[in-house]
């Protein structure tokens, strides 16, 4: 068993774990629920395994020495993967504190389609280019991607906020009011919005502590520092207009799902779309 | 009134809006329009018109445009006048007089507990006092105007400070870049192997800036992994001040060297199809280097030795060259032997054994920059992440004890207010009014 097979399993775990909160959802089956969270901790765990595995491989590269050996954070794929990781661990606490599965109707596809997209991207484990021979890659990967999986399932959150504001509500019976309260949503939003947004200052800090550590430059307006930036500035608005202005409800819902626009563009369409210091790590 | 009206629309989160939005979409422009790109290539791309309007507009070169920098300056603006307006009235609940409150206002509060109690009135606020400060509560006490005595304590009202912890800390990044951009610099040097330099040459401009002392490139050394691709790029470095080697480092991307408020960074190589070699008399122990290009005859002054490199393979996939030597000491017939890339070769000649390596000869390209701001940036880092966490994640907490004599019982009134994480507080809150029940040990009803 090699890690590819392990992450190939962990795809279509989470794949089912989504179609089961799905189901949960439209077919209101609370009798899946133990069913769901099973198998997405189940899906997690072996992510979990599949990435040390993948850590440990990379010391034994045929044809490389150990010196190879590096923590799997350093290209498009092992990023996918632990985006992934970071959106499953991130709703199982969720779904924990709040005792709701119906988030994951809304969260738990997220952690499929990272995955089905490090799928179409090349799994081969690579040797560190010196340029990423440095310890705050791990800081910097693991700060933003933390940042980008609350991001995620904020999104989620405003998407089911989204759908069940625009409902009928006069129908108590309907689908849609299974869902929580429009206040909770709108709650449970805002402080993911809030965490992510700790964990992406920190992924720009770190990312700039370590450019200045490789480069002398701790700012270049790199399109993707640019992006995240742009990324920050969103978020950082978001805040602000709830604080002093007590925006909350649809606002903020759109700000979440506009905010995830620009983290996905930041993280993946940069690296295909505009050239710059980061192009590597496609 | 009109200085007012400028002032409040100066510390206004309306003015916070649009700055955000409008950095946010001016960086937009500055990720799609390639930056500081020569004049043809925008043209090539975009047209005369349009490269027309991006010239007039600072488009090819926005962030360091008046206008973006105007945002900047506009965002620091609203940050400092935002910060004057309402630090006077945090700081004023921050440092208010908490029993000075009246019973209504506690009975009232989003937590809220009362108690009747047998007890006397005395006896009622040391248990109300022992089971505040049992969990942690230390509590004031006065006596109210009403005859009521009252119990007060708060956790954590500093961090009512958190946002403008935040602004400040951009603020102080601010600076930070500002002092990095007016006293400091970026440039670049290429130091072959074995020569030193001086001076450095700045980007952009090509102005040579003078070190004040000297850096010796000693060795360069490219490593490849076995597919070809490069593993590490690693110089070995001397610094030479008023004569005197003063330090040594072998820098790597990644891990510099400083001296001085300088740091020299690798940041790439450049290789002239030329040869280092180094050549040794193991008998009189001296030795030398010597820069040679393929086919060139070299000689050692002072001595009767003369070399060169007349024949070479290479690169392998490695970089690694192999090369035919020819030496001679003018005693006997001439060595010729062939020598892989920097391992040595021992010639034996009738009198004494020379050490010969070689190895191509690369010119190490260092990064250097000298920004005395960058410590004021880390500091504002820092600080902001905390200030993020206070603002967020820690909150202010307030219990009152409301005690007054009722009838022939005695009224204990509980109160509490946190302007976050309520649900945190809620049970902080019921922790207090369950230590009190047990003291009382009495029937208790809940608002």
């Amino acid at each position: 068993m090699n890690s590819s097979q392990l992450f190939g399993i962990t795809t279509l775990a989470y794949l089912l774990a989504s179609m089961l909160y799905i189901a949960i959802f439209v077919f209101r089956a609370k009798k899946l629920g133990l069913a769901a969270t099973s198998v997405t901790v189940a899906a997690f765990l072996i992510q979990t395994t599949a990435i040390g595995l993948r850590w440990y491989e990379s010391y034994n590269l045929p044809g490389y020495g150990p010196e190879a050996g590096h923590a799997p954070l350093s290209n498009m794929y092992e990023s996918l993967v632990f985006f992934s990781w970071c959106i499953a661990i991130f709703y199982l606490w969720l779904e924990l504190k709040f005792k709701n599965r119906l988030i994951g109707a809304f969260a738990v596809p997220f952690a499929f389609l990272s995955m089905a997209l490090a799928s179409l991207t090349s799994d081969a484990i690579r040797p560190l280019v010196p340029a990423l021979q440095s310890n705050w890659l791990i800081a910097h990967v693991i700060t933003c991607f933390v940042g980008y999986a609350a991001f995620a399932v904020a999104c989620g959150l405003g998407i089911m906020y989204l759908i069940r504001e625009g409902s009928d509500t006069s129908n108590k019976n309907s689908l849609i009011n299974t869902l929580p309260e429009p206040r909770i949503i709108d709650d449970i939003t805002h402080k993911t919005m809030v965490f992510g947004f700790i964990w992406l200052s920190a992924g720009i800090i770190t990312g700039a502590i370590w450019a200045n550590s490789a480069w002398g430059t701790y700012w270049s307006w790199d399109p993707k520092e640019t992006w995240s930036l742009i990324t920050w500035f969103i978020y950082a608005l978001a805040l602000h207009a709830r604080f002093v202005k007590g925006w909350g409800g649809k606002r903020i819902a759109w700000l979440a799902i506009l905010g995830f626009i620009s983290v996905v563009f930041t993280y993946y369409g940069v690296n295909y779309l505009l050239s710059g210091l980061h192009s590597y790590g496609s | 009134m009109n200085i007012k009206k400028i002032w409040d629309s100066l510390a206004s989160v309306k003015l916070t809006l649009f700055v955000l939005i409008s950095l946010a979409l001016a960086s937009i422009i500055g990720t799609l329009i390639p930056q500081n790109q020569p004049e043809i290539d925008y043209i090539r791309q975009y047209g005369d018109s349009l490269t027309r309007m991006f010239k007039i507009l600072d488009f090819t070169d926005m962030y360091s445009s008046w206008w973006f920098t105007g945002l900047l300056l506009l965002f620091s603006i609203n940050l400092i006048v935002c910060t004057i307006d309402r630090l006077p009235n945090v700081i004023r609940l921050i440092t208010t007089d908490n029993l000075n409150t009246d019973r209504q206002r506690i009975a009232k509060m989003a937590q809220r507990h009362t108690i009747e109690t047998v007890r006397p009135e005395e006896i009622a606020l040391l248990n109300v006092q022992e089971a505040m400060s049992g969990h942690g509560w230390k509590t004031e006490q006065a006596t109210l105007e009403d005859g009521g005595k009252i119990l007060f304590s708060q956790k954590g009202a500093w961090t009512r400070l958190g946002p403008y912890i935040v602004h400040i800390s951009i603020l102080i990044i601010f600076i930070g870049a500002v002092i990095g951009s007016f006293f400091g610099y970026k440039g670049s040097v290429y130091i072959p192997e074995t020569t030193s330099v001086n001076k450095i040459y700045e980007f952009g401009t090509n102005r040579p800036i003078p070190l004040g002392f000297e850096v010796r490139c000693d060795n360069f050394r490219l490593s490849r992994y076995k597919d070809g691709s490069p593993s590490e790029y690693r110089s070995d470095l001397t610094v030479i001040d008023n004569g005197k080697e003063v330090l040594s480092k072998s820098i790597v991307v990644n891990d510099p060297l400083d001296y001085k408020g300088f740091t020299f960074y690798q940041s790439s190589y450049d290789s002239q199809r030329r040869f280092l070699v180094k050549l040794k008399n193991n008998t009189t122990n001296t030795g030398r280097s010597f820069i040679v290009n393929p086919g060139q005859q070299v000689s050692w002054p002072g001595t009767n030795i003369n070399f060169g490199i007349i024949n070479l393979s290479g690169p392998d996939a490695l970089g690694a060259y192999r090369f035919k030597i020819w030496f001679t000491d003018n005693k006997g017939e001439p060595s010729i032997f062939w020598v892989e890339n920097e391992t040595d070769a021992v010639i034996t000649r009738s009198d004494t054994d020379y050490l010969f390596t070689t190895k191509e000869h690369y010119a190490t390209g260092l990064q250097v920059a000298r920004d005395p701001g960058v410590w004021p940036v880390y500091i504002g880092c820092m600080l902001m992440i905390f200030g993020l966490y206070v603002a967020f994640f820690l909150s202010h907490r307030r219990i009152w004890a409301y005690i007054t004599k009722e009838d022939s019982k005695t009224l204990v009134i509980l109160g509490g207010l946190s302007n976050k994480n309520k649900i945190g507080f809620e049970n902080d809150f019921t922790t207090i009014v369950e230590a009190l029940d047990k003291k009382e040990n009495t029937t208790s009803s809940k608002e």
